[in-house]
């Protein structure tokens, strides 16, 4: 018994047994992240219904705006494809870490999300390159404007869960890489990834 | 033996590893003071800071109030008030009064002083976290002063910021001033989501052992609920700013009804964060309240579960009244009755709390110190902004209403209880333990009276100015005939001379603080026997808080318990 002399030893421990632990729900790292991640589904729903309000407010035949292009329907559904697997992929490599599977059987599945969470970003990029050149900018019109409001937003969602997951990569090759920095990272690219569906819906389709 | 190495858990500190801040003996100033990851110099930090941003505030009301009063004399201090400045007073008053004002004192600071104290840990679970959310506040004040200086001005298109006053240069006449408002706020946002961040993990994941979820003091729970507020809230807002932003800087047309944009969207927006915010500074304020009037009644709590589960549905239902800001923006009145009804709806639980209140002090030995006066005078005028809010939620009175001083004189019966009286409240009784000293009381006196008869003189006359249909947005009632009979200008003076007094009374609290902090006597542990985890430590508490850790053992009210040896008994006494 003499040797307790943690900082954070009870007042009290009664001989023999366990010191009362402090319970958590989950981890820190994860709480915070999930708690984050809830603000930022609130930010994207003000977007959606700010963008569901003046859509369904223009007059007949203003929406899309006569004269704008339209948004690529078919690359972006493949990419909206790509953009899932990557996710899934994400989860395998989780699910090989979380049993303690060989480096390679976590690398290999992280590295791939990384790489199909990239070519989804930049496919965007290259849409968007495009869509400016022909005339649709947030300038032109609301449609533009929220347009670009929305899946730039969410691009940079997707641009910061690119650089978490390529942090854990390294810190996973190091061999430092705690299970809640991963479960954070982790929750934080299922958002990106599950929130992308439901944008395509709203704004695309 | 399996207890002689403590299990894993049980060691860590409950923050994650900080270690600068953990080897406390080598500090320079700078270190110990302005990067320091120590939950109680970042709320000292957030404190002062805020204190500060209060008398900018206060310095702002005073100048459009003796304009009110006087209109365009020379205001000493001020000088003469013009039309685009007195818009800007009046705009920065409201903002910072309740972003950085209420917000950093009532959440940030008394949050990062009690959560960590009052669930038994050593610091917050994200210290730098919580560092870095006290630079970005600094940057967000900055930011806003600095409005002040730029070309055109600050911003004057009112703290609810409506387009297009608000994103057209050509309106509002301060092209900078209005951006840099919305940066600032937003970066006082980020500031908040941070902070709300850590003291919900915290209460959640931190509490000391054998403190269970109905074992938590009210004031963590109301500072929890109310971070989740916030945080819930603020989204849409945040998207709004963004919007509104660029509708200042890059030509967009969110906002612009003649380019196929929508300007009551902003509204919506606005106000879908801005009801719930007022829940999120109510609730601390409430808490802090709850804390002191079962201290000073010896007596438990009455109905401790009730009051949470209150909390809870308030917290809900808030978010479904937002609407009846806008009873008179063209809304359908469908959809306003819907509001109206909501509304009703939300002031039952608010009722129900006070009358837990009274319910814990009824039968109480109550001890009338200085801290107990405040928390009384919480309740007592706090009730008469929430009987005046039915009126405006009722739609049919608000379209008489609406945009009056009654209006201003609700939200200030309202705000001036949460922001100033619970406050002072909390300041009184927990400022013995964050600094070792007990204040005087008498001057604890001087300065609650003078600060109470004030505060009702500015304000019990505007509830009669606004019945009389004053309209709240008037620089100069010289142009407006029907609005400057002699008898509507009297009660303006008299409001702006309650505002004089109020200002004038919190010389007394300068004076207590120096006072204190030259001849306090020592405060001793626990100076008001009291029963949670914050009076176990010493006072000032040391780094780490507790040696060594508490255990909790019961609820956080227990007084005046039958049969026990003193009439209260602390949450970390072991069982007899
Ligand atoms: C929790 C304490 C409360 C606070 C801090 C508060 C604050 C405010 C503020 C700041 C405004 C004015 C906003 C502006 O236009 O600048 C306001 C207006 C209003 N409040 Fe409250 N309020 C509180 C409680 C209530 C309650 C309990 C009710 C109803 C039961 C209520 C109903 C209203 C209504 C309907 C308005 C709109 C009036 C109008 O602009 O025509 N409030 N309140
Ligand atoms: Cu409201």
């Amino acid at each position: 018994m003499t040797a307790i002399s943690a900082p954070m030893m009870p007042l009290e421990v009664k001989g023999g047994a366990e010191p009362p632990a402090r319970r958590q729900l989950v981890s820190s790292a994860t709480l915070g992240m999930l708690i984050f991640i809830a603000v930022e589904l609130m930010f994207f729903a003000g977007l959606i219904s700010a963008f569901t309000i003046v859509k369904s407010t223009a007059p007949p035949g203003a929406w899309p705006p006569p004269g704008q292009p339209r948004l690529p329907l078919e690359l972006t559904g493949i990419t909206t494809l790509v953009l899932l697997c990557s996710g899934a992929l994400a989860w395998l490599s989780w699910r090989a870490f979380s049993r303690r599977a060989a480096t390679a059987r976590v690398t290999r599945p992280l590295v791939a999300a990384l790489v199909l969470g990239a070519s989804f970003v930049v496919v965007q990029g290259v849409e968007w390159l495009r869509l400016v050149g022909e005339g649709l900018t947030m300038r032109a019109s609301t449609y533009g404007s929220f347009f670009y409001m929305i899946v730039g937003a969410h691009a940079l969602h997707a641009l910061a869960g690119l650089a978490a997951l390529a942090w854990c990569w390294r810190r996973h090759a190091a061999g430092r890489l705690a299970p809640s920095s991963f479960a954070a990272v982790l929750a934080l690219w299922t958002f990106v990834v599950a929130l992308w569906p439901a944008l395509y819906a709203v704004v695309y389709l | 033996m399996t207890t002689t190495t403590a299990p894993h858990h049980a060691d860590a500190p409950t923050a994650e590893h900080v270690h600068d801040a953990h080897d406390a003996h080598e500090q320079s100033f700078f270190t110990k003071y302005l990067w320091s990851t120590d939950h109680k110099v970042i709320g000292f930090q957030y404190m002062i800071t805020g204190l500060l941003m209060a008398i900018i505030g206060g310095y702002m009301a005073y100048g459009f109030r003796m304009q009110l009063a006087w209109p365009g004399e020379w205001i000493p201090g001020v000088g003469f008030l013009s039309s685009g400045r007195y818009n800007a007073f009046i705009t920065t008053h409201g903002t910072v009064m309740i972003f950085w004002f209420a917000m950093p004192v009532l959440i940030a600071a008394f949050g990062n002083w009690l959560i960590p104290l009052m669930t038994g840990c050593d610091d917050m679970a994200f210290p730098r976290i919580n560092r870095l959310s006290y630079q970005v506040f600094l940057i967000s004040a900055v930011v806003l002063i600095g409005s002040f200086f730029v070309d055109g001005g600050a911003f004057g298109g009112a703290w609810t910021a409506y387009p297009p006053l608000s994103s057209k240069a050509t309106m509002n006449l301060t092209p900078l001033g209005s951006t840099l408002w919305v940066v600032a706020v937003a970066l006082e946002f980020v500031a908040f989501l941070l902070g709300g961040i850590n003291f919900i993990t915290t209460a959640m994941n931190a509490r000391a052992p054998g403190m269970s979820m109905m074992n938590i003091p009210i004031v963590v729970w109301m500072i929890v609920v109310a971070s989740i507020l916030f945080m819930v809230s603020v989204g849409p807002l945040v998207a709004g700013a963004a919007m509104l932003v660029f509708d200042q800087q890059l030509g967009t047309h969110f906002f612009d009804p003649g380019q196929g944009g929508d300007p009551i969207l902003w509204q919506h927006l606005f106000w879908f964060f801005g009801h719930p915010e007022v829940y999120v500074v109510l609730l601390p304020a409430m808490g802090i309240c709850a804390e002191i009037i079962t201290c000073n009644a010896r007596k438990k709590f009455f109905g401790y579960k009730t009051l949470i589960y209150t909390v809870f549905a308030t917290g809900i239902i808030s978010f479904f009244v937002w609407a009846h800001h806008q009873f008179v923006a063209g809304i359908d009145p469908r959809m306003a009755n819907v509001f109206t009804i909501t509304t009703l709806i939300i002031s039952i639980p608010i009722a129900e709390m006070l009358f837990l209140f009274i319910a814990t002090l009824a039968g109480g030995q109550i001890r009338l110190n200085v801290p107990m006066l405040w928390a009384l005078s919480f309740v007592a005028e706090f009730l008469l902004g929430g009987v005046t809010g039915i009126f405006l939620g009722a739609s049919g009175s608000d379209i008489y209403f609406h945009d009056t001083y009654f209006v201003i004189a609700h939200f200030h019966y309202t705000f001036v209880p949460i922001a100033v009286i619970a406050c002072f409240a909390g300041f009184t009784h927990w400022i013995p333990k964050m600094t070792g000293r007990m204040m005087n009381e008498t001057i604890g006196k001087l300065h609650f009276w003078f600060t109470i008869i004030g505060f009702n003189l500015v304000f019990l006359p505007l509830f009669i100015t606004g019945a009389w249909g004053d309209h709240r947005r008037i620089y100069n009632y010289d142009h407006f005939p029907d609005l400057t009979n002699a008898a509507m200008q009297d009660l303006r003076i008299a409001s702006t001379v309650g505002l004089l007094i109020m200002i004038a009374a919190q010389g007394f609290f300068v004076w207590n603080l120096l006072w204190t902090w030259l001849k306090g006597p020592p405060a001793g542990d626990n100076p008001w026997q009291a029963t949670t985890l914050e009076w176990a430590t010493t006072s000032p508490p040391g780094h780490g808080n507790f040696h060594p850790m508490p255990t909790v053992y019961r609820g956080p009210y227990e007084y005046s318990v039958p049969g026990a040896a003193a009439d209260f008994t602390p949450q970390h006494l072991p069982p007899a």
